[in-house]
Parts: structure tokens; sequence; C-alpha cells
């Protein structure tokens, strides 16, 4: 996949997506309290965070899996429509969010691959039946994909057969071959056994090699360090620091972070 | 043991199978029908709606069908309306009496196994449909009523029997199904033991063949369980 050119070519490419003051709330829970971030073509941004500060909130917002309580979203150029009701904020075009959604890769925790379909099944339903994609084409694309994750001889096994590390490579599989703008990855990590955890990290390292634009909430502090081009650190629903990861992980910009890192790198 | 005796009685209460399997598929069709449409009401975001369907359920479910036979077969008889309404030639058989009753009470359980099966589609993989642009009926179709399907097969498969059981009831309101036979031939030759136990090996016979088939779809359908 070709990244997409800005029309000039001399700007800088425009965000694919910006959040202002983006806010959550479940009753009297405040999650998020004015989120503000951007996310141009080709980042890769790991969103760090303690558990509680609203990082995967945040993420699951950016494709409308929670609705945001306040602020804007801006996601491929196109704000997201509200509409208040009895005091909530709703979403307000169906169809815009599902347009948006087609657009967004999203790879959970728990890989979430559907049960009744086979690996190959899964990977080719999105663009099949939501895109409405030749399906002779999008075949050979998820067998393209399936061979790149190392999974290609699994193709016909259902998601029960195969291990975690499997299940969620091909749950970027699944992801990809919908020829994603922005890849949104949710602790795409913490629910394998450890030795499985390389294998997964290995893809996505490949994908942002790729210069595909993906926002990771992980608790993988190498991978933050080395693969991501911009680390953003939340704390209590609110951007703490953000920065480029040599500069963040050198220490001394932030205590609160460095005290983050060093309390990861104990335990890990 | 009179065999001769048992042969016969076999012969005689096996002319009654095609009636008790019609009863039993004609219900099991409309009750599914009618399942469905309860299960819907049951899971709408309308609150009067699943009302309905509450009660609808409870009513059925919580009398004996013995006396929902009986009320449909001599209770409607006396409602000046449906006699005469277009309905009556209909309801004046006491077949379709019988198919009415089985097909409202089976529907009632139907709706309660179809309602569990939705419930029972993980979440997660709901919401993996949605992340990739799915909602409304290319949701259902794909993700959600496949699985359903397969949660929910089984215990569908033992409505099935427990329905061809119950069509032995429609004997009480003159049908000559399996039981109806046997009563018919008990009362004439008092041999009952031998009878019913013939007419209980005939049902035995019919709710094994339900099961092994229900088992077969169950492994087409879940490929995915078969590790």
């Amino acid at each position: 996949m070709e990244p997409i050119q800005s029309a000039t070519g001399i700007l800088p490419p425009s965000p694919v997506i910006r959040t202002v003051g983006l806010t959550k709330r479940y009753g009297a829970l405040d999650v998020l309290r004015g989120v503000d971030l951007q996310a141009r073509e080709g980042e890769v941004i790991s969103i760090l965070g303690a558990s509680g500060s609203g990082k995967s909130t945040f993420l699951r917002c950016l494709n409308l899996l929670e609705v945001p309580s306040g602020g804007t979203l801006n996601v491929l150029g196109e704000d997201v429509r509200f509409r208040m009701k009895g005091g909530v904020q709703q979403i307000a075009d169906a169809r815009q969010v599902n347009r948006l959604r087609s657009q967004i890769g999203m790879v959970f925790q728990n890989f979430c691959l559907w049960s009744h379909r086979t690996v190959l099944q899964n990977i080719m339903e999105g663009p099949v039946h939501v895109q409405g994609r030749n399906r002779h084409e999008v075949r050979a694309e998820a067998e393209k994909a399936l061979e790149r994750v190392g999974l290609l001889e699994r193709a016909d096994y259902y998601p029960s057969q195969l291990s975690g590390g499997q299940q969620q490579r091909a749950a970027i599989a699944r992801a990809i071959v919908m020829r994603p703008r922005v890849l949104l990855f949710d602790e795409p990590t913490s629910a394998l056994d450890p030795e499985l955890v390389g294998e997964v990290l290995k893809v996505m390292q490949d994908l942002a090699a790729e210069g595909r634009t993906m926002l990771i909430v992980t608790h993988e502090m190498a991978f933050a360090r080395d693969v991501s081009s911009r680390v953003v650190f939340l704390e209590k629903g609110t951007v703490r620091v953000q920065g480029i990861p040599q500069d963040l992980f050198r220490g001394g910009m932030d205590e609160r972070f460095d005290r983050f890192v060093s309390h990861f790198s104990r335990q890990g | 043991m009179d065999w001769a005796f048992l042969f016969a009685t076999a012969k005689t209460l096996l002319a009654g199978v095609p009636l008790t399997l019609e009863l039993a598929v004609t219900s099991l069709c409309v009750g599914f029908v009618l399942a469905v449409g309860v299960a819907a009401l049951a899971g709408s975001r309308f609150a009067p709606a699943r009302w309905v369907a509450a009660l609808y359920v409870m009513l059925f479910q919580g009398t004996p069908l013995l006396v929902q036979i009986f009320i449909v077969y001599y209770g409607f008889g006396q409602i000046g309306f449906l006699r005469a309404s277009f309905l009556w030639p209909v309801l004046q058989q006491a077949y379709w009496c019988a198919v009415l009753a089985l097909s409202l009470n089976t529907s009632a359980y139907g709706a309660e196994i179809i309602r569990g099966a939705i419930a029972a589609v993980p979440a997660r993989e709901i919401e993996a449909g949605r992340a990739i642009g799915m909602s409304g009926l290319l949701l259902r179709r794909r993700i959600i009523w496949p699985q359903a399907l397969q949660y929910g097969l089984a215990n569908y498969g033992n409505e099935a029997i427990l329905l061809l059981k119950a069509t032995s009831l429609a004997s009480v309101i003159t049908l000559m199904d399996v039981t109806g036979l046997a009563y018919r031939m008990v009362s004439k030759t008092y041999r009952s033991e031998e009878i019913f136990m013939v007419a209980g090996l005939i049902y035995l016979g019919l709710t094994f063949v339900i099961a092994a088939g229900v088992h077969l779809l169950e492994r087409r359908l879940t490929p995915c369980r078969r590790v």
C-alpha cells in the first residue's frame, strides 16, 4: 500500500486523526479529561500510561467503540458528527461511523477473531462483505497477508486451534487486508504468554517500517522506545507529556514519566 | 411373551407414526416462526414489546400443554366471533387445534432458546464486527446469527424431542396418532402393558432418529468446536 500523497507535496501530511479536548465520562467517573492528539500520516505513536490512565478508552474513542462525551474528533479529515440525547453525547450519523471504521484497522487485546470462521474467512469477511471487494482478489491479498505474518499453512484453521500469538497475528492480517488508513492496537500483547510476545511485536515492527500510521496502546517499553516515532504518556485522562522516544526515554523530561518507566523496567 | 401379538400391535401403531411426525414437524416449523417473532420482541429496545414477549412466554410455559390443548379445542368453539370467522373451518378440526396448541407452546420455549443463544454470542466478537464497519442486518447475518445457531442448535434439538413426545397429548382430542391408536387398541383388547410398551418403543425410536439428526447437523455446523 502506498502512502497517500498530500495535495501539494510540500505541506506536511494532514492529520489522520486529530482530537481536541476529547473527554469521556462514565457516570461520575471522568476517564478522559480533555485529550489533544494529532496523528499524522506515517507516524507510529505509542500511547503509554498506568492502568486507569484512560489510554484504552482513548483508543476506543477513535473508532467510536466508545462514544466520547465531549471534545472534537476528526478522523481522516472528517469531523465525526455527534448529537445530544438525554444529556449524553451520541453518534449522529451511523453511516459516517461505519464508513470511517472500515478505514481504521483495530487489533484487540483478546484478538477477537470470529470463532465460527476459519482464519482465511476471518480475513476475507470485511473486505468482501463490508467493502464489497472482489472475492478472488481479496483471497489473493488475504493469502499474501497470511504469508507475511507466517500463517499461510494455518489458513483453514479455526481460531480455537491456534495459539494466542498465532491468533493475534491472524487478527493483524485481518486488519491490514481492509487496507486501513490507520491501525489501532489496543494492548496487542497483553493477553499473550511471554514467549509469544516477540512474534507479534515483530509483525508490528514490520508494519511500522512500511510507513503505516499506527497508534499503539502498550506496556512494551522496548517497543515504544525502539519502534515508535512518538510516545504519548497519559495520566489521569490527559496527555501528561509527549515527544520522540529518544528524548523521553533519556529521562529528565518529566518526573512522572521517568518513574513510570523505571517501575516497568524493574518489573520486566 | 406373545410375540405375535406384539408384532401385530407394532404394525397397528406404526400406522400412527406419519400423523405423529406430521404434528411434530408442522408444529416445530410454525412454532419456530412464532419463536423468532417472540424473541425479536424480547430483544426489542421498546419496553412494552419486551413485556408482551415476557407475558407470552410466561403464559405458555406456566400452564400445562394439555390445558392449552383443551382451551383451543373446547374453548374456542364457545367464542362467537371465532365461530363466525373464516378461521372456523380450520379451528373446527382437531388436527389444526392440536397443531395450534403445540405450536404456541413450543414457540414460548423456542423463543427462550433463541434469546439465550443470541445472548451467548461473545460481545467482543460483535465488537470486532462493529470495528470493521458492520452494523444492523449485516452484523446479524454475518456474525451474530451464525454463532447463535451454533449455540442454540443442541437446545432446539432437545425442544424438538420434547415436542415429538408432547404430540401424544393430541390423542385426547380424538387424533389417531401413535398414542391414540394405542389407546384405542387397549380399550378393545385390555392388554395395556404390551401395547403401551410398544408405543413407548416407537417414540424411543423416533427420538433416537431426531437426536442423531441434530447431532449430525451440529457436527456439520460447528466445525470450529471439533478440535
